[in-house]
């Protein structure tokens, strides 16, 4: 009775970790950007906005370092012969299961970043809006071979799907 | 009109609309409109400018009577509208969902419906359905029970399955046999009426609430847009006068006995206006149809097939007095803005016990809406406290940190103190909500307290399964189990469940779907160690009722 659902078995790419801290850093270079403007901008007493930027850099730091690392332990993939199982997250992590049968559209995505750091993601859509499997930070190739594997098999059952 | 025309089959909307369509083009030609009485109030010539407002509305009519078509060939229903940038709407009738077919006062003063054909996900985004806006009431009929029931009828005719298959083969413009009139001569079984003493309900429904509220938002906004001071006026001024002479307690509850009366009596108009004279009943050819209406008639057909559960809603206010709601878990009608609009209602606000009726009697058996829950257990309980005092503390500290420190009034402060009771209720009740269970073939959960929601799923009509912990859940050693569907919500949810309860639910729901990535706990996993001995004997208790409420 007291079961638990194992890992999926594949990790995603290992590129994935620094493609995740690039993209962390970014969003927060945007928010310490404009606290250095403020910083700039005001004339007087700056102790509070100095104080503020500090926090910011640390928090970005240990943010940029941890979650990936954290992701990377998490997220994972598995195509069995009637099911696919994905996990994500890090704070909040998802296992989510969809079955093979019910796949409706598989499609892969490469966003400018994720071509820089030669990943690619797979979504996985079902007739549920709340069922879509997404794997980042996948290489290009294993993304190639896991639409081309998908597609072929979803075609095999093919029915309303819903 | 119905007549099968020579070219192709397409037929217009009826003529009557266009008495109607250049009414309703009249928001549309708004700008226009409001351009040329601007431009005409400065000239000489008031007839003539008031001549052309009337005839931009009259024109963009006729213009959109004379450009809409539509026919419904074996395998699909096109619309085709528009002067400059024709639109071709085609639906295949395999997609077909819900056919809906409405009557505002207009249309009933003219004998005329408006038709909306749902088809299934993309009606999520409002872009998937077709809308044929002016047949004759008897059209709409036919049109109906030619779309939703000849499926009954094709499963048994293998030459009808054919044309399906090869839509290129089939004539177009054939229309499929009137397999239409055998079917309104099938009897109806009634599941539902209103009885007027359910009335009683709506003002606990606050669906009044969101009326005045616009109501009284426009009225301010044009108050304040005309200049005008509600002061001003007479018997205002008096109210005005009165509530700042009257101590502030009196004057408060004053205020707020009335805005309760207001919200009260719209309530009650709103419900009769859109449940007055509501029936649901249940075709033996596989569909539901609800009506209702009392000056805008509704009439939703759903096909059975598309029904894959059941909600029993009851928002707080309606539960106090014992009331609940019935509503369908469907592919393809529409939920999220309001499911009234959306035609997913099976029963509107009236005894629990009769939604459960009304539900038990669609699903075939009472057992999803009475069988016991089975309980979360003490470490969902203490998650529904932190969650309600974590909240109220986030208030407290957002409201009493800046009363401490600077000059803002400590009132606030004292008002959301006095709400720890209130947050501890929450929590309660949210625990005593929240249960779940499977009962034959269906998935039972319930949680929720402001509105608690019970729901009884079909494993037919669920694709997939979402395993969700947050950290605070990880801590907790429970999880979120969510089953994907393509109906109602899209996924329903038993929260904060043990992980080893979450999989034996899927497991007896979907069979083998889990199987391959579910193991039995070892030594590895520190936590399950732990839940090997007398909370584990715990869960397995717990788990036996919903086997003896089969």
């Amino acid at each position: 009775m007291s079961a638990s659902l194992r890992p999926p078995r594949h990790r995603v790419s290992p590129t994935a970790v620094r493609y995740w801290a690039t993209r962390a850093l970014a969003g927060w270079a945007v928010l310490v950007a404009g606290q250095v403007v403020w910083l700039v901008a005001t004339t007087g007493d700056r102790g509070l906005h100095v104080l503020l930027l500090v926090a910011t850099v640390i928090v970005a730091v240990a943010h940029a370092i941890v979650m990936p690392q954290w992701r990377y332990r998490v997220h994972r993939w598995e195509v069995a012969p009637e099911a696919v199982y994905t996990r994500a997250g890090w704070l909040h992590q998802e296992s989510r299961i969809a079955p093979i049968s019910r796949i409706q559209t598989v499609d892969s995505e490469r966003g400018p970043l994720e071509q820089l750091f030669g990943l690619a993601n797979v979504t996985v859509t079902t007739a549920s809006a709340a069922g879509p499997l997404e794997i980042h930070g996948l290489d290009r190739t294993t993304a190639e071979r896991l639409v081309d594997e998908l597609t072929t098999a979803a075609q095999a059952t093919r029915g309303d799907a819903t | 009109m119905t007549a099968v025309a020579a070219d192709g089959g397409w037929r217009r909307l009826s003529a009557r609309m266009l008495l109607i369509h250049p009414i309703q083009e009249i928001p549309r030609a708004l700008p226009a409109l409001i351009g040329v009485l601007v431009a005409g109030g400065g000239s000489g010539q008031r007839g003539l400018w008031a001549a052309l407002a009337v005839a931009i509305p009259v024109g963009l009519g006729t213009v959109r009577w004379f450009t809409t078509k539509y026919r419904i060939t074996p395998d699909r229903v096109e619309v085709e509208r528009g002067l400059f940038n024709r639109r071709l709407l085609a639906v295949s009738r395999d997609r077909l969902r819900t056919v809906d077919v409405s009557a505002h006062v207009l249309h009933r003063a003219l004998g005329l419906t408006r038709v909306t054909i749902g088809t299934g996900r993309s009606d999520r985004e409002g872009g998937g359905s077709v809308r044929l806006d002016g047949l004759t009431a008897d059209e709409a009929r036919d049109l109906r029970e030619e779309l939703l029931h000849r499926g009954a009828g094709a499963a048994a005719a293998p030459g009808d399955a054919g044309a399906a298959a090869a839509p290129g083969d089939a004539a177009p413009g054939t229309v499929p046999s009137p397999t239409g009139e055998a079917a309104t001569a099938a009897p109806e079984t009634e599941l539902a009426r209103l009885d007027p003493t359910w009335i009683r309900f709506a003002p606990f429904t606050l669906s009044g609430l969101v009326a005045v509220g616009a109501v009284a938002g426009f009225l301010a906004n044009a108050t304040n847009e005309a200049n005008l001071h509600p002061s001003d006026f007479g018997p205002l001024r008096a109210i005005v006068d009165w509530l700042e002479g009257a101590p502030l307690a009196a004057a408060i509850v004053v205020v707020a006995v009335v805005a309760i009366a207001v919200v009260a009596i719209a309530s009650t108009v709103g419900y009769v206006l859109a449940f007055w004279d509501f029936r649901l009943t249940r075709n033996p050819r596989g569909t539901l149809h609800v009506t209702r209406g009392l000056l805008t008639t509704r009439a939703t057909t759903i096909e059975e097939r598309r029904l894959h559960g059941i909600e029993i809603s009851e928002p707080l206010l309606l539960r106090a007095v014992r009331g609940a709601r019935c509503l369908a878990i469907a592919t393809g009608l529409r939920v999220g803005r309001g499911a009234e609009r959306g035609g997913s209602l099976l029963l509107p606000a009236a005894p629990r016990a009769e939604a459960e009726r009304v539900g038990a009697s669609i699903v075939g058996e009472p057992a999803p809406l009475d069988c016991p829950l089975i309980e979360h257990g003490t470490r969902a309980r203490g998650r529904r406290f932190t969650r309600a005092v974590g909240v109220w503390a986030m208030l407290a500290a957002a409201v009493g940190l800046p009363a401490a420190f600077t000059s803002w009034p400590v009132w606030p402060a004292l008002v959301v103190l006095a709400l720890l009771p209130v947050a501890l209720a929450l929590a309660v009740d949210r625990y005593r909500s929240l249960g779940h269970a499977v009962s034959g073939e269906r998935l039972v959960a319930r949680s929720g307290s402001l509105v608690r929601r019970r729901l009884a799923l079909g494993a037919e009509g669920i694709i997939g399964w979402n395993v969700e912990r947050t950290f605070f859940q990880r801590r907790a050693g429970l999880v979120t189990l969510v089953a994907t569907t393509a109906a109602g919500h899209q996924h329903y949810d038993v929260q904060d469940v043990e992980l080893g309860e979450a999989l034996a639910v899927a497991e007896r729901l979907v069979p083998g779907l889990l199987e391959p990535f579910v193991e039995e706990d070892r030594a590895t996993d520190p936590r399950a160690v732990a839940a090997h001995s007398p909370p584990d004997a715990a869960g397995a208790r717990r788990a036996a009722p919903p086997a003896e409420g089969r």
